[in-house]
Parts: C-alpha cells; structure tokens; sequence
C-alpha cells in the first residue's frame, strides 16, 4: 500500500446523501477477477448515457454533461466533497478501487457507512469525517472557487482550506500509523503468529464444535 | 458488571489488542464467494502465503449462477470465469465444505451456512458479502468484510476490529396477522434511518423478536445492514437450538451438550448498558413497502408517497425528489395505486422455506394479474427448493404464473441474467431498492413474501392483510 502523508488536490462535489456502493461501481463491474482498471467504470451510471458493459472500451461512450464529475472544472480532482452515509450498501472492494483508480486519495465526508470506511484504509485512501456546518462551508466554497484545493495532512490530522483555515479530523491511531507508513496488514498482523496459534490451541480445548 | 451479549461475543475472540483499543479478532467461520475472493487468493500467492485454517472455509458461487437452463452451463463468459475461478481456489486450497455450482447443496451462502449447521452460535462469521449480518440470528458475531480483508482472515485468521457502540432494539408485543420479520426490519431502517446505525451493533430483542422463527430472525439480521448497522444479532434461545439440532455440521453427542451449556449463556445480562435503546410496538407495525430509492424511504401499505415539499431540510428533500424522479411516482399516490411489472421472490433475505410458505398461502388458487410480465421464485438454496417440493409448494407457485427457479442470487442484483429492464417496476423480497440495483433504470419496491405474492394477484401493491 502507499503511504500517505500529505496531499494538496483539487476538490469535486458530489452533493448527495447515501451515495451507495453500487453508485460507486454498478454490479456488472465486479465479474473482473482483477483489482484495477475500474477508474473509468466509476459512477459509471451516472457518468455516461448509455449502459456500460465490462470489457468495453469507455473512451467513445456518451457522457452525461449534468453528472458533476465530468464538468471541465473538476478534471484531475483528488478529494471527493460529500454528504452523510456515504458508501452505504455493499462490501464490494471495488468501490474504494474505483475511487482510487478514478484519481481520489480522500473522501470527505459527514459521515461513511463502516464497511466502505474500513475499506478505504485498506487502500491508502483517507476517508474524513467532519460536522456538516464544515461540509455546508467546503460545498459553499467549492462551488464558488474554480480551482479549489484543499490540503489533508494527515500527520497533524487537519484539512486546510485555501484561506488558511484548518480543520481537524478524528482518526484511530493506529490506522493513523498504517497509512503515514504503508503498512500492510497482514505483515503487521502475522508477527502475532505465536499468539494467535496459542490463541487457537486453547479454544480448540475448550469449543472443540468450532473446529469440525 | 453485566455484559450485553456482543460484550460476550467480544471478548471471546480478541487474540491480542493494541493501546487505541484496535484488536486482533479470531475468526472461526469465513464464508467465501466468487465475487470478492478472486482478488484475494491472488494476493496470497503473490505474497507467498498459505491459508491458515481452510477447516474455517464454507463455500459456494451465488451471485453469478443462472437460475434456469442449468443444462446449458453458465452463458456469460465473464461470469463463468469467476465460478471456474472460485472452483480453482477452493480446489488448491481446499475447505470445510463446497458446494460448486448445480451441486445440490449449492445456494446463496447466507442460507447454505445456517441449513448445514455450518453457523453455529457464538461464532465470529465473516464473509465478502454485507449481508452476511444475516448469521447474528445465532448470537453470532457476523459481518461484511472487503477483499482486502478476506485476504487478510485467509492469511492469518483474524480480522483487526475496534469494538462498536451497542444499541439495543426492542420490539415487544405480537405481530398482526400478514405482519412479517420483513415488516419488521423494514420498519426499524424507517424508523432509524439507513444511516441510524452506523458505528452500532445491534441487539434485536423484546417479546416479538423472541417470538420469531429462526429464518424470520435472519430475515431481521440480514437487514441490520441496510439500517446502517455492519451485525445485528439475537439471544440464544430455545428456538435456535431446536433449529440447530441434528444439522450436518451441528455438533453430535456428548460436544453437542456442552456446546449447548454454553450457547445458553449467550444473552444479555440482566441490567447491561447499552449505548442506545430503541423500541417499537409490534401492533403498530404494518405491513411495509417501499417508495424510494433507498431501503428508509418505506410506508405502510395503507399509506401514500410522501411529499418532498413537506421535508424542510434541503438535502433530503432533494433526495426524496430525485428518488421519485427515478422511480417514476408522484408525490400523494395512494401505495396501493401502483401497478407492477415484475415480481421477485427470493434473496438472502426471504427465500427459506418459511418464506415460500408465507408467499405460496397467499397465492393458493389464485392467479398472477394479466399485467405481471414475469413473477420469479427462486428458492434461496438446493435443499429449500427440495424441501418446497416435497411440500407442493413448487406446484402453487407454477399453477399461479410463477416460474419456479433454480437457488441463487438471481434478480437480488442482477449479475445474471434475472433482471428488470429500464422503467420497468418490481414487488420484490429483497433488501436493496437502489438505483439500478436490479438492472440499470429497474425499479424496485421491497416488501415481504406474502406482500410480493399479494401485488402479484393484484397487477399492483395490495394489503395482504385483506386476502388472507
Ligand atoms: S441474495 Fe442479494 S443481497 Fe444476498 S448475497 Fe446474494 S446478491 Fe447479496
């Protein structure tokens, strides 16, 4: 996984509440036994006019011009401005996939549904939540400034905004030291070894039904 | 100090924890289908590593499966590609159990696992699938995971957690005649929101939930997710271990009685604190149904579409406007005044045999109306649809205009060919009615077996209540 520390990136807005995993990347995406190239398929139902069909070449599909991530302004955006539950829906990896692979490395959000929210550290995508009087403030800004960037350092656990203003973010710490480094969990997970196999002795003595 | 239950739950598997409280979980059930274990078992052999425990592996392709002509294999290339990749993992690394497809056994994981036994209480149950909630009707601690994750619990049995906040919600009282779990669980996600429980895990408790079968418990469970909760779970009672007993891969003889002993300790104690209480009247409840695009936007069947003009707050009032924009509604339209193309029985949620049952009484002599192009029951595993046979109930569904399917996924999301056209509107039993979730422009209207088999008669959404 890649680090993350610090990122300066164009902000897009996506101005809705409850944007679900199959938004993100619509079911007929996930028959690839692959975990990239779904970039071009994200919000793929609401990005093109037509169906969009795995496989396809999206280069010549009609693109909906209402859809707010095709506006000219927002090409090359690396941070997604949203409402509250976003990600809701199914566990599907290929939502945070697809973001990535879209171009985002954070999400700000009012809130996210738990599995998309784990999903994204797994990534090296940094989802943040902050109150939605700060999320009305950003949408309002956003709108308002072509060009608008924010910065996510993540060290100091603080959005800023062009004009200086900074706003903080909760994030465990632990998750915190996995993404300033570009820790793999499994690595990090597999030097318990030792216990977890003490761990599974035990309970093989005393639920010996789990072990069938 | 009293323990609720996901206390209880907790604690039994935490292998070891970090200072912010991050633990390390011991998982003992992983649940694996094609979809989100491709990625996975790839990722393993590129690091070089082995499963820790394939004993733990229950597994069975669900979502890409045809559910007719299973004569002629699987059509789509793609799709076959991901069953014969599944085949391929499973077959390398082996498992406790696998169904491939047109096995007997075969069907949507969420119900093979509980049928076989192969859910057990007090078990850590993962699987790449949201809906895998549904198990919390052991009293087990059972949620969806990403790939990445089934990576990980494939690599070192374990999954790394931070414990959730506890809500507790009580339904207490008795059902109405016609008033199922799907009503339930319906009108809890209308009543705390798709969002209502995000960072929670739920306890269903109080008199009603107790009084449920264990399929109607998974129907309840299996929706915790769609109010926002990643588990939801019931006490052990009685009715679980009547229902466990004697089971395939239930535990026999002398480890039965034990895990008996300690099954029964798996409730909340008298006096736990949970961090939020909810509860509901079972009277109250009605039979539910849909409007929107998103599973809180559901009435009662004797209700109207709601008036986005009468939402004061922006956001969602633009929501509810552009979800009737989609589902083709205007605002006031009486539930029962919308007529339906398609009926879906079927899904994780409702396609035990209690909910063939439920459907099949209420079309017994009946027949789909003239504007129903196609009504679907697709029983949700091998061994359900056997069942059902054996009871006639095949015969009803197909005297009645249903086609009666093959097990799998099916029109739930429509990765197979089982799916809505652009516009076209569904009663259906499952648990989305996203955008597009069954075929891109479908509409879909979520309600209960016995409400689907009533619209179905109908031509439009009726009050089962009134045909039973
Ligand atoms: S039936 Fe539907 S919700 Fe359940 S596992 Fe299959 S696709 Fe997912």
């Amino acid at each position: 996984m890649e680090k993350f520390t610090r990122l300066e990136g164009l902000v897009a807005p996506l101005d809705r509440n409850n944007v679900d995993t199959d938004a993100i990347i619509p079911k007929q995406f996930l028959k690839s036994i692959k975990r990239s190239g779904f970039g071009p398929n994200a919000f793929d139902e609401w990005r093109y006019m037509d169906v969009g069909q795995p496989g396809q070449d999206n280069s010549g599909r009609p693109k909906n011009p209402n859809f707010v991530l095709n506006q000219p302004r927002y090409q090359g955006a690396q941070v997604l401005l949203t409402r509250a539950n976003f990600g809701c829906g199914s566990s599907r990896e290929h939502a945070p996939w697809a973001l990535l692979d879209f171009g985002f490395k954070a999400i700000i959000a009012e809130s996210f549904a738990d599995i998309f929210f784990n999903n994204c550290f797994k990534n090296g995508i940094v989802p943040i939540v902050l109150p939605a009087a700060e999320i009305e403030a950003l949408f309002q800004q956003v709108e308002a400034t072509p060009g608008y960037k924010l910065v996510v350092d993540l060290q100091a656990q603080a959005v800023i905004r062009p004009d200086g203003h900074g706003v903080p973010f909760q994030i465990d710490a632990f998750r915190k030291e996995c993404l300033l480094n570009g820790w793999d969990d499994i690595g990090l997970t597999l030097r318990h070894a030792e216990k977890i196999r003490e761990f599974e002795e035990k309970r093989r003595i005393n639920q010996p039904w789990l072990f069938a | 100090m009293p323990k609720t239950l996901y206390d209880k739950l907790w604690e039994n598997h935490v292998v070891h924890q970090e200072a912010d409280g991050t633990a390390l979980l011991y998982i003992d059930r992983h649940l694996v289908h094609e979809v989100t274990s491709p990625q996975a078992f790839e990722g393993l052999k590129l690091a070089g590593r082995k499963p820790w425990r394939v004993s733990s592996i229950v597994s069975t392709p669900d979502h890409n499966t045809p559910t007719d002509h299973w004569d002629e294999g699987i059509k789509d290339p793609i799709s076959r590609q991901q069953v014969e990749t599944l085949d391929a993992n499973i077959r390398e690394v082996g498992a406790l159990a696998y169904f491939p497809f047109k096995d007997p056994r075969m069907g949507i994981l969420h119900v093979v696992g509980p049928e076989n036994g192969a859910t057990l209480p007090g078990m850590t149950v993962v699987c790449g699938d949201s809906h895998t909630s549904t198990h919390g009707a052991f009293a087990c601690l059972a949620h969806g995971i990403g790939t990445s994750e089934v990576e990980h619990v494939l690599a070192t049995q374990c999954l790394l957690q931070k414990k959730s906040k506890t809500m507790l919600i009580a339904v207490d009282g008795k059902l109405g005649k016609g008033v199922t779990a799907k009503d339930v669980a319906l009108a809890i996600i209308g009543t705390i929101g798709t969002a209502g429980g995000t960072g929670y895990a739920i306890e269903f408790g109080g008199s009603a939930i107790r009084g449920l079968s264990m399929e109607g418990r998974m129907t309840l469970c299996n929706m915790a997710i769609e109010g926002g909760a990643r588990m939801g779970f019931v006490a052990v009672d009685d009715t679980t271990i009547n229902y466990l007993k004697d089971r395939p891969f239930s535990p026999k003889g002398e480890v039965w009685e034990r895990a008996v002993e300690y099954w029964r300790t798996l409730h909340s104690d008298a006096g736990a604190q949970f961090d939020r209480v909810v509860t509901l009247q079972a009277e109250a409840i009605q039979p539910q149904v849909t409007w929107g695009t998103s599973p809180e936007m559901v009435v009662a069947v004797g209700a109207a579409v709601p008036d986005p003009a009468k939402e004061s707050d922006p956001v969602k009032r633009e929501g509810m406007e552009r979800a009737l924009q989609y589902m083709g509604l205007n605002p006031n339209t009486p539930i029962q005044n919308i007529a339906i193309d398609k009926v879906f029985i079927g899904s994780c949620t409702n396609s035990r045999i209690e909910d063939l049952r439920e459907a099949a009484s209420v079309l017994k002599g009946r027949h789909v109306a003239a504007n129903v192009k196609l009504a679907l029951a697709v029983p949700g595993s091998g061994l359900v649809k056997r069942q059902a046979e054996a009871e006639g109930l095949d015969k009803v569904f197909i005297a009645a205009g249903f086609e009666w399917r093959e097990p799998g996924c099916s029109m739930c999301l429509a990765m197979n060919a089982d799916r809505l056209e652009p516009g076209e509107r569904c009663a259906s039993t499952s648990n989305r009615n996203f955008e597009g979730r069954q075929g891109p422009g479908g509409r879909t209207h979520l309600v209960s077996p016995a409400m689907a088999a009533a619209a179905a008669i109908a031509g439009r959404f009726a009050d089962v209540r009134e045909v039973l």
